[in-house]
């Protein structure tokens, strides 16, 4: 049995006194793509944010490749080498692209310059807007700032929690097209989405979660087919 | 022209103005950087200035014991060592516990600093005024004659001189800071949003210290440059320049240096053009109501646009 890179196991876990995840449990094996759906509030970023020792954890851990990592610090599990990009105001948006970048490297010992240039290489819209202030750029620019800035260190797994929210179809599929392109280089990636069908699509795995428990789980492949998840999320017709 | 007209403008309120505007913009500095990365409003800032005031003069007096003169701008360098280790400390023991609480707390810790500081200043040198620099500042001889020459005589001591090239300096200099190194972007990173530079792995304790050295600089400058040119040492003088800083501060966009500089200056120009005789003979405002035109720009930018002329964060 492969050991997975990432685990949240039996998680109760909430902010301050309020209880949000009730019973938790979700995998993450190497090259693969994990996809978590569900409904608005269900806890989905809430269930990101525990790995990332953001909020209080009653019962349950996390780990990662092995090592228990719950409750351990942001800044600590960072270098530890998960990277997270937030659902919303996920760029410093007075700060440069490339100025993002080196902050996504904070942690990073060296080889800076070279991962930039890698960066560039896998998001090269971004290589000509380098000194605009992150700011100014459209959505999907942004989303893809920061990707890239979460990957300027050597990640273990990518968190993404709803990358492509809000975003037009077009940079919809360039985000998922991307994120195939980060699986090929052997990172492993937990992604939340509102766009169910097309994150089915992608991944290896997912959950639906609802009220801060699972309720499914299953290959992308199950999940997108089921007539009750079709139902609940992927919308009527389609 | 330059007779009629220029000449007092100029040497008697123009230049002033300038000099105040330098204080103002230095002591703005560490307020809006405080606001920004820390986020909230230190009052404690304006008698951490006259500390650095208190703690030059005690360094100059040292010195001059062993019969030697030392220059303040020379003397503010060990001053503001002991500044920065002043304001570390208070953020380690008064404002750190404090971090993750409602930001009223740590003003009112901050309000409670201001206090303490204050009272210990007055109790080691005592309440009364205390001459920094005795006699009367001549004015530089060699850019009288030069620009007397021009036809546009300026009269300015060397004490302005020395306070302007040091804003320039420090200006600069905080700009390469903030601009071209790693601890100054992450310091703008931080300013930006603390939780996504949390998340991103940014250590915010080391930015957090980073912050308190360039406010104690700027702080220490800010407090020497205004016993240069007052020459007097007053207990009460970094109470008074609370609000100026404060107001310019927030005309510049709270959380923006650059704004900070530029408030500074547009408050102290404001000051003292407010007492020139626009109008008439007389000064358009007694100079005795010079600190309301600084309250009064407040209000206003608070009023008509709070996040101030440099898009900074509002209230
Ligand atoms: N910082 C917070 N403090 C207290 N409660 C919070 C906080 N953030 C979220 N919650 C609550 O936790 C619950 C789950 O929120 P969460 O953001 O995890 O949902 P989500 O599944 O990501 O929803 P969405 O699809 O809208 O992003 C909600 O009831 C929300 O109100
Ligand atoms: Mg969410």
């Amino acid at each position: 049995m492969t050991q997975p890179v990432l685990s949240l196991n039996n998680l109760k876990a909430g902010y301050g006194q309020t209880e949000i995840l009730h019973d938790l449990s979700i995998y993450v094996n190497p090259n693969e793509i994990v996809a978590i759906i569900g409904p608005n509030g269900a806890g989905k970023s809430t269930a990101m944010k525990s790995v990332l020792g953001l909020l209080n954890i009653r019962e349950g851990s996390v780990v990662l490749n092995g090592e228990d990592i719950t409750d351990t610090p942001a800044q600590k599990v960072i270098e530890k080498g998960i990277s997270y990009v937030p659902q919303t105001n996920n760029v410093f948006v007075n700060l440069s692209v490339q100025e993002n970048l080196e902050m996504g490297a904070w942690t990073r010992p060296n080889g800076v310059e070279a991962r930039i240039a890698e960066m560039y290489e896998l998001f090269p819209d971004l290589a000509e807007k380098r000194n605009q202030a992150a700011g100014s750029l459209s959505g999907g620019q942004r989303q893809m700032v920061a990707m890239a800035k979460a990957l300027m260190v050597d990640a273990k797994i990518l968190l993404l929690d709803e990358p492509t929210a809000g975003l037009s179809p077009k940079y919809r599929g360039e985000i998922f097209s991307t994120i195939q392109k980060i699986k090929n280089t052997g990172v492993p990636i937990l992604i939340v989405e509102q766009n169910a069908k097309q994150a089915l699509g992608v991944s290896d795995r997912g959950y639906v979660l609802v009220d801060g428990a699972n309720r499914h789980t299953g290959t992308g492949e199950e999940l997108a087919n089921d007539p009750e998840i079709a139902r609940m999320f992927l919308g009527g017709g389609h | 022209m330059w007779d009629a007209f220029g000449f007092e403008f100029v040497n008697f309120y123009l230049i002033p103005g300038l000099v105040l505007g330098c204080i103002y913009a230095l002591g703005a500095i560490g307020i809006t950087l405080t606001f920004g990365i820390l986020r909230f409003a230190n009052f404690a800032h304006g008698e951490i200035m006259m500390s650095g005031a208190y703690l030059t003069y005690t360094v100059m007096a040292i010195v001059a014991g062993a019969g030697l003169s030392l220059h303040p701008l020379v003397a503010m360098v060990p001053a503001a060592f002991m500044v920065i280790l002043l304001f570390l400390g208070t953020d380690r023991y008064f404002y750190k516990p404090f971090r993750k609480e409602d930001t009223i707390k740590v003003v009112m810790a901050s309000f409670g600093m201001m206090l303490i500081i204050r009272s210990a200043v007055q109790v080691i040198w005592g309440p009364n005024q205390i001459a920094f620099v005795p006699g009367i500042a001549k004015p530089n001889a060699w850019l009288q004659s030069f620009t007397g020459d021009l036809g546009a005589m300026i009269i300015m001591p060397n004490k302005h001189l020395f306070i302007f090239a040091g804003t320039v300096i420090i200006v600069i200099a905080l700009g390469y800071l903030l601009n071209r190194t790693r601890i100054g972007k992450a310091m703008r990173a931080v300013s930006d949003s603390p939780d996504l530079a949390h998340v991103t792995g940014i250590n915010v304790d080391k930015v957090i210290n980073a912050t308190w050295i360039v406010g104690g600089i700027c702080a220490t400058a800010a407090g020497v440059f205004l016993v240069m040119d007052t020459q007097t040492l007053e207990t009460t003088m970094g109470f008074r320049m609370l609000l100026p800083m404060f107001a310019a501060a927030i005309l510049g966009g709270i959380g923006k240096p650059y704004g900070a500089v530029f408030g500074g200056l547009v408050i102290g120009l404001a000051e003292e053009l407010s007492a020139y005789p626009w109008i008439g003979d007389a000064p358009l405002l007694s100079p005795g109501y010079k600190t309301g035109v600084a309250f009064a720009i407040m209000v206003i930018m608070l009023i008509v646009r709070p996040q101030g002329l440099f898009k900074g964060r509002s209230f």
